[in-house]
């Protein structure tokens, strides 16, 4: 059962492609929006400028303003082009250019407007006084957003695959009348799921091995921690998100109710997981959700791991609680199973 | 000497519905029992319920006299009536998966050569025809050397030579000794292939017996066909016949085919257009119900 199911994977081109591809799509548009650049926080709108692309140094603003890293400067050929765009929170603050009175637009409902005000505010009175505080130095490596994101993508392929995997084609199969064609053989319900399992976590580490080889050749990738403590998180994390595939196959036969389940579990998770971005700042609630996926603790163990140097027993916590959670999920899953529609 | 299988009083309800009410027979070893009936009639329920798929709401199941255990699957082969298999394997992949699963079972090659599956052994589950895919199913069935097999109308949605040649298949299983059990609503796929039928409607056993008993029993009247031009000018009416008329021919049924024929004779009918039908399942069962077989 364990190599008809990976046989099936390998053959079907639509899931291959979605397992092996998507993942290298992401990482590409990223380089292609950032230009290999690092990630611009704050977008700043400049009238009246002939193109929208510009360099810095022919800007007539304050220096200190101007030469911020974390600021990208966008033209605009009149003022009214630049409220628009502000209005709709395309850019972050807007301002003329050399102009004698310093003349600036924000929008009050953006909070990035309101740091950009103070700085631009606070750049002015520097203008002809400049006065430093005292720099206190960041020591470590630098991590770049891409590293940061890169487990997070893992996870979220795995999340899909493991789910989508699992959970939909176990149902497509009770629907369809595979599973009732092997009920009527000595296959018992805990051998066939173990071998989906199996089958699912085989495939979802070999599809990272892949992943990971493959964007490490064009992103090099640092690793301060041990990669394989990082392939054993992952391990761990693609049992406890098997198993949660496991609970949704238990019972369902109605594809499209699995497939509406399936997004209303995995959208959430991959948001409240930190795939995409931090929530640190979130009500309290909102973090007390995110702890309770499986997706939050992989990624919180395999980042540490990989920008802090983590070692497994750093990260024991978050082990422990997928490995409870894989546990759960499969008595859970395994007792609710049924073969028939 | 212990039927192979035996039913008691079986039952099945769903929720407003009687799918199984009550019914009973046994399976002698060697034998090819048919269940026959309309659509609907329970017949797949039925089976079902006997093959373990699906638990009976009452009576009880013996196998070789005793309640069904564990070893049952190892020992029966389930042909579906309906059944998806898994996508992206090829035929010869699905036989060695389902072969894996089973202690006891034929070789590879040799089920190959008693179902015909040579021409497209290396296809994909999902490119093969519809007699082929009968054909593979058939195989899935056999592929455990399994003592009982439940066909459940395995020749359904076949050509008319698809369906002759599974038929073939299925006589070569018989010779070799194994018990089957077959639903069909197909009344010469019953006749031809059962020594036992169970003829079954709205969850019932309305009759049971081999195919000639139940002919003999419930319908052994002969009708005798005639295109209408063949009797103008005569007066039929006064015959001692049972005869029926629809808008080309006239049907006259009689259990004397000699006499109705020297009738015919006497009264210079020409018989050159004249048909013959025996009687057979179909009229079986419309005694017993009043309707046909398939509507």
């Amino acid at each position: 059962m364990f190599k008809a199911r990976n046989y099936e994977f390998f053959r079907d081109r639509a899931a291959f492609g979605w397992n092996f591809l998507f993942p290298f799509l992401i990482i590409a548009g990223f380089a292609i929006i950032f230009g290999g650049k690092e990630y611009s926080d704050y977008k700043v709108g400049v009238f009246p400028l002939a193109q929208k692309k510009t360099d810095k140094t022919t800007l007539q603003l304050p220096d200190s303003f101007k030469n911020n890293k974390f600021i990208e400067f966008i033209g605009f050929q009149t003022e009214e082009d630049g409220i628009n765009r502000l209005k709709h929170h395309k850019i972050d603050f807007l301002l003329k250019n050399n102009s004698s009175d310093n003349a600036y637009w924000v929008n009050e409902t953006s909070p990035k407007g309101y740091f950009l005000e103070q700085l631009f505010n606070g750049s002015i009175a520097l203008k002809d006084h400049p006065v430093n505080g005292l720099k206190g130095e960041v020591h470590g490596r630098e991590i770049r957003y891409i590293d940061w994101f890169f487990p997070g993508l893992l996870g979220m392929n795995m999340m899909f695959s493991a789910l989508w995997g699992v959970g939909y084609v176990v149902v497509r199969y009770r629907k369809n009348g595979v599973l009732k064609r092997l009920k009527a053989t000595p296959l018992t319900a805990v051998e066939y799921l173990t071998s989906q399992m199996l089958s699912r976590i085989f495939l979802l580490m070999f599809t990272l091995a892949v992943v990971w080889l493959g964007c490490d050749l064009f992103f090099s990738f640092e690793v301060v921690g041990s990669l394989v403590d990082i392939f054993i998180v992952f391990f761990i994390g693609s049992l406890s998100l098997t198993a949660l595939g496991l609970i949704l196959a238990s019972r369902g036969t109605s594809e499209e109710f699995t497939s509406g389940i399936l997004n209303f579990i995995t959208w959430p998770m991959m948001f409240l997981s930190e795939v995409w971005f931090s929530i640190e700042g979130a009500p309290q609630w909102v973090q007390t959700i995110s702890k309770a996926l499986p997706l939050t603790h992989m990624l919180s163990a395999a980042r540490k791991i990989m920008n802090d140097g983590a070692s497994l027993l750093d990260v024991h916590t978050e082990l422990e609680v997928m490995a409870v959670m894989a546990l759960v999920f499969l008595i859970i899953g395994a007792s609710l199973f049924s073969w028939n529609s | 000497m212990t039927a192979l299988l035996q039913i008691i009083e079986l039952e099945k309800q769903y929720k407003n519905v009687n799918a199984v009410n009550g019914i009973n027979f046994s399976v002698e070893k060697g034998a090819c029992f048919g269940i026959l009936g309309p659509n609907g009639a329970g017949k797949t329920t039925t089976i079902e319920v006997i093959e373990d798929v699906i638990p009976p709401t009452s009576g009880k199941i013996l196998y070789k006299g005793e309640p069904r255990t564990l070893s049952f699957r190892e020992e029966v082969g389930i042909q579906f009536q309906n059944t998806a298999l898994f996508s992206f394997l090829t035929v010869r992949e699905t036989l060695n998966t389902f072969k894996s699963l089973y202690h006891n079972t034929y070789d590879l090659d040799e089920l190959i050569h008693m179902c015909s599956l040579n021409g497209f052994i290396d296809q994909m589950n999902d490119r093969i025809s519809g007699g082929q895919k009968q054909r593979f199913m058939l195989a899935l069935a056999l592929i455990n050397k399994p003592e009982l097999i439940f066909l459940d109308e395995p020749s359904t949605g076949l050509d008319p030579q698809s369906r002759r040649n599974l038929w073939d298949v299925i006589r070569g299983i018989k010779k070799i000794g194994k018990t089957i059990i077959l639903t069909t609503h197909y009344m010469e796929e019953a006749q031809i292939l059962c020594d036992d039928i169970a003829i079954m409607d709205h969850g019932k056993i309305i009759a049971q017996g081999s195919p000639d008993a139940l002919i003999k029993n419930y319908s052994r009247e002969v009708t005798v066909i005639l295109p209408k031009k063949s009797i103008e000018g005569h007066q039929i009416k006064n015959l001692p016949l049972a005869i029926s008329e629809s808008q080309d021919q006239i049907k006259i049924k009689t259990d004397d085919i000699n006499g109705c024929l020297e009738t015919l004779i006497a009264s210079h009918i020409n018989l050159k257009d004249m048909s013959v039908r025996s009687p057979n399942l179909e009229n079986v069962f419309l005694t017993l119900t009043g309707r046909q077989l398939r509507e």
